[in-house]
């Protein structure tokens, strides 16, 4: 059995259904991420497993124990929130405590452990501070010494860099994920950030409209999408009109090309179905040979420069397509007008 | 700019004139019990006075228990407004506002009117009285008391602050008097010096319910029979609510303090 279990979870707020059928095994140390966009009810599934709300229908276990109804106090269960929640007229120190002192353990195990966590944060001079005093990232990681400290079987996170600068950002994700790492602590993050999702978990929950899309580790969704939400959600993706197809030698007409795709996936495809494919799959320049290759030509419509990548737009018989190539320090960039050859691999395309 | 400077300068002066002018000729008569000398006789004679003493502690006890009430009645229910039921927020403002709206008259009243009666029969001892009195004043107290803890919750973030005590393992009560209290700490003072500052001075309802024992009645009672102790006693209670005032402000500035740190991130 596995150490979390969400069975079937759904939770309706009137008319409006929020979840839908959540099913989630997690074992003991995942880290765990649900992404989607606003409004797909990460959050609101977050809650039901923290116990702030409880779900209409369905059941959550912990550890072997339906915790469903179980009040949040009684979970033993460490929250992170966005807007941090520190209490403010309390010191670092005590903020930390809190928790601790609730479950009236004796004082020195208190000071002990607020040490520890602080240790743990990076945050030792700062013990004896009110949160006003602190900047939003030093708040986070107060926050999160906060909730690891009660030593919580679950570690919940909600948007916790959310209100957090870029720079912060990306030095607090990479904090997180050793803090987890070293603790070996089971978690569940959620996001709307795919770069944070991916980078940080071992499995990626991506869900849309309350319903769980496809579950799985971040390069097996980035790299084969169940769904053709998940496709367009995750990571660029060019999806181009098919006219005809040939699903016996597995391959189909593109703008006027033939295309071969991949077809180890095998998935029902829809009425119109169109040809998949991530910009940064598409090599310009040189054609490439062999059984395996396949090969557009078209005309660059317009150059973005992004820093680490270069983002053409190509018009192939009228058909618009984004190619990403890598940026050089010596690069000559193409220009709008030239003619191109875009080279891609049948395993780098899919038909959806 | 020099124009704007003179007469944003007169119109200041105007106002303090209009403000002290009746303040200061009071002050000034109320020095001159003795003719041809300026002194402080009539304050003399009111300090002296047992009864200024007893009355003023009387009002003091009452309106300690009247802050006591009122906040433990206003924060748990403001805090459960602000958490569980936002729809009855309007309708909660509106019952508070209500004693604005009924005059004391009408109010102390229909308060002898219902509990002298069974089952309370609170107007048949004297403790009875100083229940109907508190109670009375919990009332009158309400619109402010109300408005100060409901800007003061707004400034925190009830329900992440609440939620995050939770998951840390508290209950209700812990949260509430060790979370949602001490954040409440201004606007909880502000609250309990408005409602001081209300209750000593009081009338109306105090000469109904109580009579004499309070100050209110007491100050109505010196200004109706003595010249220059009714003056004096002017003073004495202005000075009082000043101080107070000035508490709260000494506090509110404290409060400003910290929330322009806090916007430093």
């Amino acid at each position: 059995m596995a150490f979390i279990e969400l069975s079937n979870i759904s939770k309706v707020y009137g008319t409006t259904t929020v979840v839908e059928k959540v099913n989630l095994e997690a074992e003991k140390g995942e880290f765990i991420s649900f992404l989607g966009p606003s409004g797909c009810g990460k959050t609101t599934t977050l809650r039901m497993v923290a116990g702030f709300e409880q779900p209409n229908t369905g059941s959550i276990t912990l550890d072997g124990a339906d915790i469903t109804y179980l009040p949040p106090r009684q979970r033993n269960i460490g929250m992170v929130f966005q807007s941090y929640a520190l209490f403010p007229n309390m010191t670092v120190g005590q903020n930390i405590g809190f928790g601790l002192q609730t479950r009236k353990l004796p004082k020195e195990e208190i000071k002990q452990k607020v040490d520890e966590m602080l240790a743990m944060v990076h945050l030792e001079s700062h013990i004896d501070k009110y949160p006003y005093q602190l900047s939003g990232g030093q708040q986070q990681r107060i926050a999160l010494a906060r909730a690891l400290a009660i030593n919580p079987a679950v570690l919940l996170l909600d948007e916790p860099l959310s209100a957090l600068d870029a720079k912060i950002r990306v030095e607090l994700r990479l904090e997180i994920r050793r803090i987890q790492q070293t603790m070996g602590i089971t978690t569940i993050y959620v996001t709307h950030d795919q770069e944070e999702a991916m980078l940080l978990s071992d499995r990626v929950v991506v869900m849309s409209q309350g319903h769980v899309e496809q579950i799985g580790p971040p390069s097996r969704i980035y790299n084969y999408p169940a769904t053709e939400f998940v496709a367009q959600f995750v990571g660029q993706l060019n999806l181009l009109p098919v006219s005809a197809v040939d699903m016996a030698s597995a391959t189909c007409t593109v703008a006027g090309h033939t295309i071969r795709f991949e077809t180890s996936v095998a998935r029902e495809l829809s009425e119109s179905p169109r040809l998949a494919i991530r910009p940064e799959e598409l090599q310009i320049g040189f054609p490439a040979a062999g059984e395996e290759a396949n090969t557009l030509s078209g005309e660059i419509a317009s150059v973005l420069f992004l820093g680490a990548i270069v983002r053409l737009r190509v018009l192939v018989n009228g058909v618009l397509i984004t190619a990403d190539i890598f940026n050089e320090r010596n690069i000559t960039f193409p220009r709008a007008g030239d003619e191109i050859v875009l080279n891609f691999s049948k395993h780098a395309c899919w038909l959806i | 700019m020099k124009r704007t400077s003179f007469w944003s300068w007169f119109w200041v002066a105007i106002g303090s004139l209009y403000f002290f002018l009746p303040l200061l000729s009071t002050f000034d008569f109320s020095l001159r019990a003795k003719k041809g000398v300026l002194t402080f006789i009539a304050y003399e004679n009111v300090f002296k006075d047992p009864q200024f003493w007893s009355t003023i502690r009387f009002s003091l006890v009452i309106a300690l228990f009247t802050v006591i009430f009122s906040i433990l009645l206003v924060v748990p229910t403001v805090y459960w407004i602000r958490l569980r039921l936002p729809q009855l927020r309007m309708l909660v403002e509106f019952i508070s506002m209500l004693s604005y709206v009924i005059p004391a008259i009408v109010l102390v009243f229909g308060l002898i009117r219902v509990f002298s009666g069974a089952p309370f029969h609170l107007t048949n001892s004297y403790f009875g009285t100083y229940v109907l009195l508190v109670a009375a004043y919990v009332v009158l107290t309400l619109p402010f008391v109300f408005r100060a803890i409901d800007t003061g919750m707004s400034a925190i973030d009830v329900r992440a602050l609440t939620e995050a005590a939770q998951s840390l393992g508290a209950g209700r009560g812990t949260i509430l008097f060790r979370v949602i209290f001490p954040n409440l700490r201004v606007a909880i003072l502000s609250s309990v010096f408005l409602t001081l500052a209300t209750v000593i001075g009081e009338y109306t309802m105090a000469s109904f319910i109580v009579g004499i024992k309070a100050f209110g009645p007491y100050m109505s009672l010196i200004g109706q029979n003595k010249t220059y102790e009714s003056s004096s006693i002017t003073i004495i209670s202005f000075t009082m609510t000043w101080a107070l005032m000035m508490v709260i402000q000494v506090f509110n500035r404290d409060k400003t303090k910290r929330s322009s740190l806090s916007g430093v991130r």
